[in-house]
């Protein structure tokens, strides 16, 4: 187990520190996903590989195990990411109220398909399914926040202005 | 203790099994893909879908625990179309390959499907296709016939110590991958063959090789190191083709190493296959009646001082007994069954066995290994030791270089004068070796083959004493050998009689020209350039080290050949079973000896195999006891406790785990995973 000091510098290691300490000391490998969200946030929102094998030795995990978790849960990222993770919920009531819209919208603003990334490097599309927000559908999630009762037009107003922005 | 209802019959079982178990206890099948006996419960076939009365789910039965009064029903229509159901989703992207799959024939998902699969098929989407992996030189992968049941997964993780498999991805996009392309670090990897219920992990080297139905099953023992794995030996026209563990729980439980199950295909090369007289520098092939006429005159014309006998690690006791007999018959006193020149008491069997036993180790509640490296000496055995680990999280401790055991140790390093610590019991770990109840203290061969083996032997022997490790109900003094043959050497008592020299001083003797005639019995891993002038006899069944310098060569029969006795590290005889005759020309080992011995005129007191074997039984009674363990052996102070240690740090004694022996050396398998090894 190496103490973090790379994989965590900084404020980061007290984070870190702070989510191993709501589980028993004996069970240190229980933080993983907590601890790999906090690595994937510090590394431009992918987890590089070195990063994968950082985080088994800090938790003294064999580094196989930690790399199934990152390739099974779809919130971690083993491939670089845009800085604005754009995810569209294709699941029945999107779908029902207008996704496919809204991710054409999408695709025409970006000039991308699904599961590409702009050739600045700033976005990425990805189509995704249920978030869990069928109430308000259909719905994009962008980075942590959700953007609700879209359509195609509000969608891509949203990634114009958002473009705009940082170009200024 | 619950009681349940299995289709209709009563049944009390332990608190905590499993319905799976309960099912079986009452003699009841339960198909399974993912389920195994000695791998953690992943519960992710749903194969084992049973019923239970009232509820209305069915249920995973490899993981609900039984409760009281449960009805469980295995062979209602319910079930019936649970598990055809889940055959049909298994199916869904598993090609129908099977006439091109080396599975085929003993297949699981195959023979399930005969009682859950539908005649035709319903899916009519695109099946999914898996790239393949490299899995090394051992296992062949065709990963588009995974179902994802994770044995494989589980076995290196839990088993075998090495977590270089895993799952990436899920659902749809689910595959199994290793964490290194080109070889599985592990000498257990073979396994995942057995244990995949498919064929997507299949033999590489048997690839197309033959059909189950095809091969003659020979139940036998492995000789290619001394744990004495239960194998059984698959034939087909004189040749060895596959070989494969059996059950044994009291020594490798369903496992063996990878040397053992893949070094067959040296069985067919390099092979003496008829008697070989040197003349003039040059091999000449001679019929078998010149060749042990050659050997009949060249012993006579020799005195018995400067005549010696040499035993490899390979011959079983049958060939052994013939030689030390003629030998000995002739008044030779010069002989010996330690090639490697190990320290063992002589006449103290407690200083050459396991004494704890192997299915002791379940019960060691710490352990010490002095001068070894059981992963690469009997990978079985460390299974073993990891086993316990992780049942008890025991403390281990190590005199001797450091390795990754696959289980946390303590090293104490490499240097022996900690052996001196320990055994005064002023080291730390002595302490914790004595408030162990079952203490186990495992000696390296390599150890005691040192200069100083005797000192090494006699401080091991004397720290059981310090920390109470060797009593009469429990004795955890236990050497692991490396050697098929050499336990069964010692317990044969064939060492050097007064005046006779061990295998160093032959070697010694016949450099400096003291010896006239040299007989070396499978013996290849000594220096054969000792015996350049001395006239030399060989013994065995491959062109190895031994054969090199040989003046008249022998062929004898490999351990799948002949009926032949050997007796494990623990001291327990075992009996290895021809799988087919040796082939041309060569015979057993123990008929070319009784013939040799005829030739000399002065022949040996047996002419059947049955007559040969009363003869070891008389001399050694517990040696007729076939797979049984020896009496416990006195508990005498034994080798030279007060002796010098050398400075020379204990050292590995296999640095190269697929190539230790005639046979794993002449296989290209062994060589292609020492090399993909080295690449890694």
């Amino acid at each position: 187990m190496s103490g973090g000091a790379e994989l965590f510098p900084g404020p980061d290691r007290d984070a870190a520190e702070e989510i191993l300490g709501r589980y028993p000391t004996a069970h240190r490998q229980s933080a993983v996903l907590p601890l790999l969200d906090l690595a994937q946030r510090r590394h431009g929102g992918w987890l590089p590989p070195a990063v994968v094998d950082a985080v088994g030795d800090y938790l003294g995990m064999p580094s196989m195990r930690v790399r199934e978790l990152v390739t099974f849960y779809s919130m971690f990222h083993d491939r670089p990411v845009g800085r604005y993770l754009v995810q569209v919920c294709r699941t029945t009531p999107c779908w029902l109220r207008g996704s496919d819209e809204v991710l054409a919208g999408a695709r025409e603003e970006l000039g991308i398909a699904p599961g590409e990334t702009t050739p600045d490097g700033r976005f990425t599309l990805v189509e995704v399914e249920c978030l869990g927000a069928c109430a308000d559908a259909p719905v994009v999630q962008i980075n942590d926040d959700y953007h609700e009762r879209l359509d195609g037009e509000r969608m891509r107003a949203w990634l114009r202005d958002r473009r705009r922005a940082e170009d200024d | 203790m619950p009681t349940l209802s299995i289709d209709g019959t009563e049944i009390e079982v332990a608190e905590g099994t499993t319905v799976l178990r309960a099912c079986e206890q009452a003699g009841v099948e339960i198909p399974r893909f993912c389920f195994h006996e000695r791998l953690s419960i992943a519960g992710n076939c749903r194969m084992c879908l049973v019923e239970q009365v009232g509820v209305p789910k069915p249920l995973a039965s490899c993981a609900m625990p039984v409760t009281d009064g449960m009805q469980i029903l295995t062979r209602s229509e319910r079930v019936q179309a649970a598990r055809e159901g889940v055959m049909e989703f298994l199916l869904v992207n598993h090609p129908l390959d099977c006439p091109i799959c080396d599975q085929g024939g003993e297949c699981d998902l195959q023979d399930q499907a005969l009682y859950y699969g539908r005649v035709r098929s319903r899916y009519r989407e695109a099946k999914r296709a898996v790239t393949d992996k490299d899995f090394g030189p051992l296992v062949k992968t065709v990963m588009t016939r995974c179902i994802h049941c994770t044995r494989c997964v589980r076995f290196m993780d839990e088993v075998a110590g090495v977590p270089e498999l895993g799952t990436m991805g899920r659902g749809e996009d689910m595959e199994i991958v290793a964490a290194l392309d080109g070889c599985l670090h592990s000498e257990l990897s073979g396994n995942v063959v057995d244990l995949c219920p498919v064929g997507a992990l299949t033999s590489k080297p048997y690839a197309f090789a033959a059909r189950p139905w095809e091969l003659s099953h020979t139940e036998s023992v492995d000789v290619l190191d001394a744990a004495g794995s239960a194998i059984r030996i698959d034939s087909r026209d004189g040749r060895v083709l596959r070989v494969l563990p059996r059950v044994n729980e009291e020594i490798n439980e369903e496992w063996i190493g990878d040397r053992s199950r893949y070094a067959i295909d040296g069985l067919a090369v390099r092979r003496l296959d008829r008697p070989w007289l040197r003349e003039g520098g040059a091999f000449r092939p001679v019929t078998w009646e010149a060749a042990l006429a050659a050997v009949a005159t060249a012993l006579q014309a020799a005195a018995p001082e400067r005549t010696a006998a040499l035993m490899g690690d390979l011959p079983g006791l049958e060939g052994m007994t013939a030689l030390a007999d003629l030998m000995r018959a002739r008044g030779v006193a010069s002989v010996d069954c330690r090639q490697d020149g190990g320290a063992f008491g002589p006449g103290e069997p407690a200083s050459w066995r396991f004494n704890a036993g192997i299915a002791g180790i379940d019960r060691a509640d710490a352990l010490l290994l002095i001068g070894t490296n059981p992963r690469r000496e009997a990978p079985v055995i460390n299974a073993r030791f990891r086993k316990r680990w992780r049942a008890a999280g025991i403390p281990v401790a190590r005199a001797g270089p450091v390795t990754d055991l696959t289980y946390p140790v303590t090293e104490l390093g490499a240097a022996p004068q900690v052996l001196a610590e320990l055994a005064e019991g002023s080291h730390p770990f002595a302490d914790v070796l004595e408030r162990a109840r079952y203490p186990l203290i495992v000696v390296g061969s390599g150890a005691l083959a040192r200069p100083d083996g005797g000192v090494v032997l006699g401080l091991a022997r004397r720290l059981a004493d310090t920390v109470g490790a060797a009593g009469p109900v429990w004795n955890g003094f236990s050497v692991l050998q490396r050697s098929a043959a050499r336990a069964g050497g010692l317990e044969l008592g064939i060492v050097p009689a007064d005046g006779g020299l061990d295998a160093g001083g032959m070697l010694a003797a016949a450099r400096a020209g003291g010896l006239d005639f040299v007989y070396l019995l499978g013996a290849d891993e000594v220096d054969p350039d000792a015996f350049r002038d001395t006239f030399t006899v060989y013994q065995g069944h491959h062109a190895d080290r031994g054969a090199r310098y040989a003046d008249v060569v022998l062929p004898g029969a490999a351990y799948t050949e002949q009926a032949a006795t050997y007796v494990n590290t623990e001291g327990r005889p075992q009996q290895a079973r021809p799988a087919h005759p040796p082939p041309g020309d060569a015979r057993p080992d123990w008929k070319i000896l009784v013939a040799l011995a005829r030739e000399l005129g002065s022949p040996l007191p047996y002419e059947s195999l049955d007559g040969l074997r009363s003869r070891i039984a008389a001399a050694v009674p517990h040696l007729a006891h076939i797979d049984q363990l020896p009496p416990p052996a006195p508990l005498a102070p034994f080798g030279d406790p007060d002796g010098a240690l050398d400075a020379a740090p204990f050292e590995e004694m296999v640095p190269d785990y697929y190539r230790t022996c005639p046979i794993s050396r002449a296989s290209a398998t062994m060589a292609a995973c020492a090399r993909a090894v080295a690449d890694a």
